[in-house]
């Protein structure tokens, strides 16, 4: 009953607010409420996502497994800026409190906090992020292989985008005039017009596909058909 | 905290009746959207309606889909080579129906997995989903008659952040070499990355997301991609239950009044080019019914 019933009974009524306030304006402050209640329940989960980094990797290091030396620094790092955050180090006082340093805000320039996200949080995610460009060529280069008639034709056409999206693509279709029939055939018009067509109606065609996918998920847990989330059976 | 609730309750009670008599004067229903509240409610009864044949005993065809079949291949591969299957449910929390899709795919992953006696491992990036995810997983176990062989700690958080999330995934697949990757979930610009990192390690690789734009990068680098209305389909596919299998049809019911409507308007909106009296009709049917 407290571990199947009243859970499945908390998200149904939940969902049903969230919907019905979509087409009764007067339910919008339950459905406020409803999210409300939600940002709490996740804030108070963060005390929960904290409490289990430090037991698996104080675990891994206890038991001296492999990579435990990454753990420590996962370790290290979670307690230094959890020391830098909590008791406010390097924080400049507000001008009204000066002999007050902990009323300053954590996250102003100058902190220790914004140092560590200036310096070094911002430049580990951007270096992650920036080998997406390499991962792109390689996964290009794996689809675009000729092998049979679709990865042709999937080739062709990204091949004519890459050139319309470049200065090269204009300069080889420069010949064509720039009015009438055959400026369809110019690069860059060419990449806007699968783009525009065949491009978004595939794309819309997935977006219903998915819309009524996650209309349909959705009832079948307002419904209680799919128990999925709460570690399924019936 | 019960008593915080209950003023919570309250409190929001009293709003919802200042509410109610301020929208007395300005209608309890948004009119605007009463079309939509229409589609809705055909959409809700064809989804009930199959769910009530389904029960009642009648036949429900679901065709194949390649990427759950493969599933269970991908775990009896890593029990063969004695490695690790990855799950990863996505960035995103139990509040985004993709993950909570995701997490029944997880089951059914976890109870394969019990029964082969392969090790699977569940990073989340969000402490919600790790909760459900224990439950979902000893579920499994149980279900599979082995719930002495469930570890919770192979389903840990590892952090919040986007980025962050990528990079242990990654250095993790890279130092353990799982044998499946399986992403089931909502993904983001760290799509690639992982599922590139996982055919560079040589893992069999399974991918589902209802991210329109993350599908092209799945699909290139993924043995196999649930796109989209599959992915959310896996549920039913899995269990099959006759009442998710039943849901399966209404869904497609409320495709061929989407097919409808957009027959509809497209000959509407040519017939508008000969005929330009049917201008208001066109604008209607683009502005109220589908606005």
């Amino acid at each position: 009953m407290l571990k199947r019933t009243i859970p499945m009974l908390l998200a149904m009524a939940a969902g049903i607010v969230m919907i019905l306030a979509y087409f009764f304006p007067w339910l919008t402050p339950l459905q406020d409420q409803t999210t409300v209640w939600f940002n709490i329940l996740a804030a108070v989960a963060f005390i929960l996502g904290g409490g289990n980094l430090l037991k698996v990797h104080l675990k891994k290091v206890s038991d001296r497994r492999e990579g435990w030396a990454y753990s420590m620094i996962t370790l290290a790092a979670f307690v230094g800026v959890l020391v830098i955050g909590l008791f406010k180090l390097g924080v400049n006082p507000l001008d009204d409190f000066p002999a007050q340093r902990m009323a300053g805000d954590f996250r102003a320039e100058g902190s220790g906090f914004w140092y560590v996200y200036e310096y070094v949080f911002a430049p580990l995610t951007a270096t992650i992020f920036s080998m997406l460009a390499f991962y792109v060529a390689s996964a290009a280069f794996r689809a675009f292989r000729a092998k049979n008639f679709e990865a042709i034709l999937l080739l062709s056409t990204a091949f004519v985008i890459l050139l319309g999206r470049t200065a090269a693509g204009v300069f080889l279709t420069d010949f064509l005039p720039e009015e009438g029939m055959l400026a369809n055939f110019r690069l860059e018009n060419l990449t806007v017009w699968i783009m525009n067509n065949p491009v978004t109606a595939g794309n819309r065609a997935i977006m219903i596909g998915i819309a009524l996918g996650t209309a349909s998920v959705s009832l079948k847990i307002l419904l209680g058909v799919d128990r999925s989330y709460l570690g399924g059976g019936d | 905290m019960a008593c915080f609730s209950l003023t919570s309750v309250l409190l929001a009670a009293e709003e919802v009746a200042a509410a109610a008599e301020t929208a007395e004067s300005s209608g309890l229903l948004n009119m605007d959207r009463l079309p939509l509240l229409g589609v809705a409610l055909f959409f809700i009864f064809a989804v009930v309606y199959w769910i009530t044949v389904a029960r009642s005993g009648g036949e429900i065809k679901v065709r194949e889909i390649a990427g759950l079949k493969a599933i269970e291949e991908a775990v009896g591969r890593a029990t063969e080579m004695g490695r690790s299957v990855l799950f990863v449910p996505g960035i995103q929390d139990v509040s985004e129906i993709q993950t909570i899709a995701g997490i029944t795919v997880l089951s059914k992953v976890a109870k394969t997995a019990a029964e082969y006696d392969a090790k699977v491992e569940v990073p989340v990036a969000r402490t919600l989903v790790m909760v459900t995810a224990r439950e979902t997983v000893q579920e499994a176990f149980l279900a599979a008659g082995r719930p002495d062989a469930y570890n919770e700690d192979l389903i840990y958080y590892v952090t919040d952040e986007q980025f962050g999330y990528v990079a242990y995934l990654s250095g993790m697949m890279v130092r353990e070499k799982p044998a499946a990757c399986i992403y089931m979930g909502c993904f983001y610009a760290e799509s690639l990355i992982l599922a590139e990192t996982g055919n560079s390690i040589g893992a069999i690789q399974v991918a589902g997301t209802a991210m329109p734009a993350q599908l092209p990068f799945f699909v290139a680098a993924c043995d196999y991609t649930l796109i989209g209305e599959e992915f959310y389909a896996a549920s039913a596919y899995l269990s099959e239950s006759p009442a998710e299998l039943g849901s399966l049809k209404g869904q497609d019911l409320a495709k061929l009044l989407a097919f409808i409507l957009i027959g509809a308007g497209a000959l509407l909106a040519t017939a508008t080019q000969f005929v330009p009296s049917l201008q208001g009709a066109f604008d209607f049917f683009t502005g109220t019914l589908l606005g």
